[in-house]
């Protein structure tokens, strides 16, 4: 057996912060801090946009169906059907079928957040105390009122909950961009002949930091928006 | 850009021998029409050893999934102070992708099967962990205490009333879990664990990442056996809990 050239956590540190030669692109340096910027950025665009198209489709039609409590098995297996959209292969068909390129890959990653967000926006309102709401109808409140100054403040958790799944997917999804013609951290691990051994581990702890920054950072939104009054309640 | 050398054809020897199959390239093959029927009925067979790989990839990382979090989940019931830790330990392993964990496996385990049985089953630890804690939370406290009067042991009522209750979360913890794990298994291939991925962007000859008729086969055997084993556990569940059907709707 020939030698096989072994990654380790110093080599994929060093790809990080150097840049250098790859053994495909000849002169070529390849890794380095700018062009993990670069990539990493491109792959939280790409997250970024991909969720808020998600957001803009499937919470209205959450609200809007937890409002009425209507289509209750629908919203609900949805949340459980949509998990089993194969990841790999709905890029691949989006490149394949319409184009590669940002937009593509951007709206086929859109798809796998709708699921979680309007499973959970469904949810959230539909299990919003109806003795409340009764209240906020006989305070003379106006169905959309009712739906922004009650339902919405009570039902932050799970909404946010439903938010932080569909992220969670897209932007470990938006890993594999590159089978969609657009370049992420996922470049680092798809191309292990041109990164090598130590490149493809500095690619998977990239998007690792990636991931768990950026569930951080929606706890936190989380935190903020909800209701002090929903803080003290025991958990 | 995808490396072109991913995609080249290697060890081009095999199940030719086994089935006449024809080398021309097929009109609708060229074309890459949306759907190569004739193609489709020619090469269905192939996917037969991917679709099994993927079976076993699922069920083994499941059952382990499964086996690890009802420890957990035992664990916490016992001493309380381990919720916390295991709810954040698990959150944070569901947080990594997958497609990230099987690569960080690199310097200890390489690739492999064995690898993406660890990156899988890693990630379903977190879901049904969190669904077992809640069915068990949510067994009534009287049924606890009746149990307890009847003068069953702690380990007696956790067999007999706490798990036959909590039956109904726990199954939908391993439902959620089997589903997303027929999806994300598909990723597997890129640390050549096997399974359906292995079409899309292994080696195999004929296949490949923008032929369209593969892509919808593929697709197609991952969704059907996400359905076929989302409803057999959901047939289980109702096995499980005849009480529940006793009640009316």
């Amino acid at each position: 057996m020939t030698a096989i050239p072994i990654a380790s956590v110093e080599g994929a540190i060093e790809f990080i912060l150097t840049p250098q030669y790859s053994n495909v692109t000849g002169r070529k340096k390849v890794g380095g801090i700018d062009q993990v910027i670069e990539l990493m950025l491109n792959q939280l665009w790409l997250t970024v946009f991909a969720l808020a198209v998600a957001l803009a489709i499937a919470l209205p039609i959450g609200l809007y169906l937890g409002h009425r409590h209507k289509w209750e098995s629908f919203a609900l297996s949805l949340g459980t059907a949509g998990r089993g959209i194969p990841e790999l292969i709905l890029i691949a068909f989006f490149a394949a079928a319409i184009g590669v390129g940002f937009t593509n890959v951007m709206l086929a990653l859109a798809i796998l957040g709708i699921p979680p967000i309007l499973a959970n926006a469904f949810v959230g309102i539909h299990q919003v105390d109806r003795g409340s709401v009764e209240a906020a109808r006989g305070m003379g409140m106006s169905e959309f009122e009712i739906l922004r100054k009650v339902e919405i403040p009570l039902a932050i958790p799970t909404l946010m909950g439903g938010l932080r799944s569909a992220a969670i997917a897209v932007v470990a999804t938006a890993t594999i961009a590159p089978y969609g013609g657009y370049e992420t951290l996922g470049d680092f691990i798809i191309n292990e002949n041109v990164y090598g051994e130590n490149g493809v581990l500095a690619g998977a702890i990239l998007v690792a930091l990636l991931a768990v920054a950026l569930e951080l950072t929606l706890a936190g939104v989380q935190r903020l928006l909800t209701s002090p009054g929903l803080k003290l309640r025991p958990a | 850009m995808i490396d072109p050398t991913l995609f080249a054809a290697v060890g081009e020897v095999g199940e030719d021998f086994f089935k006449e199959r024809s080398t021309d390239t097929l009109p609708c093959q060229a074309t890459n029409a949306l759907f190569c029927w004739d193609w489709a009925k020619d090469n269905i067979d192939r996917y037969g050893p991917f679709f099994i790989q993927h079976v076993e990839l699922v069920v083994i990382s499941v059952l382990i999934g499964f086996v690890v979090a009802m420890g957990l989940a035992l664990l916490s019931r016992r001493w309380h102070w381990l919720r916390v830790p295991f709810l954040l330990g698990t959150g944070v392993l569901y947080t990594i992708p997958s497609v990230a964990f099987f690569f960080l496996l690199l310097p200890l385990t390489g690739r492999g099967r064995d690898t993406a049985i660890i990156a899988l089953s890693v990630y379903t630890l977190q879901i049904i962990y969190r669904n077992t804690i809640l069915g068990l939370d949510n067994v009534p406290s009287s049924a606890k205490d009746a149990a307890r009067g009847m003068g069953m042991t702690d380990r007696q009522i956790l067999r007999r009333v706490e798990l036959p209750l909590a039956l109904p979360e726990i199954v939908s913890g391993v439902i959620i879990a089997t589903v997303s794990t027929v999806a994300i298994a598909t990723l597997a291939a890129l640390a050549r664990g096997g399974g359906l991925g292995e079409v899309i962007v292994g080696t195999e000859r004929g296949l490949g990442i923008d032929f369209k008729t593969n892509l919808i086969i593929a697709g197609g055997l991952t969704i059907g056996l996400a359905i076929v084993f989302g409803l057999l556990l959901m047939g289980l569940q109702r096995l499980l809990t005849p009480w529940r059907r006793a009640r009316p709707a």
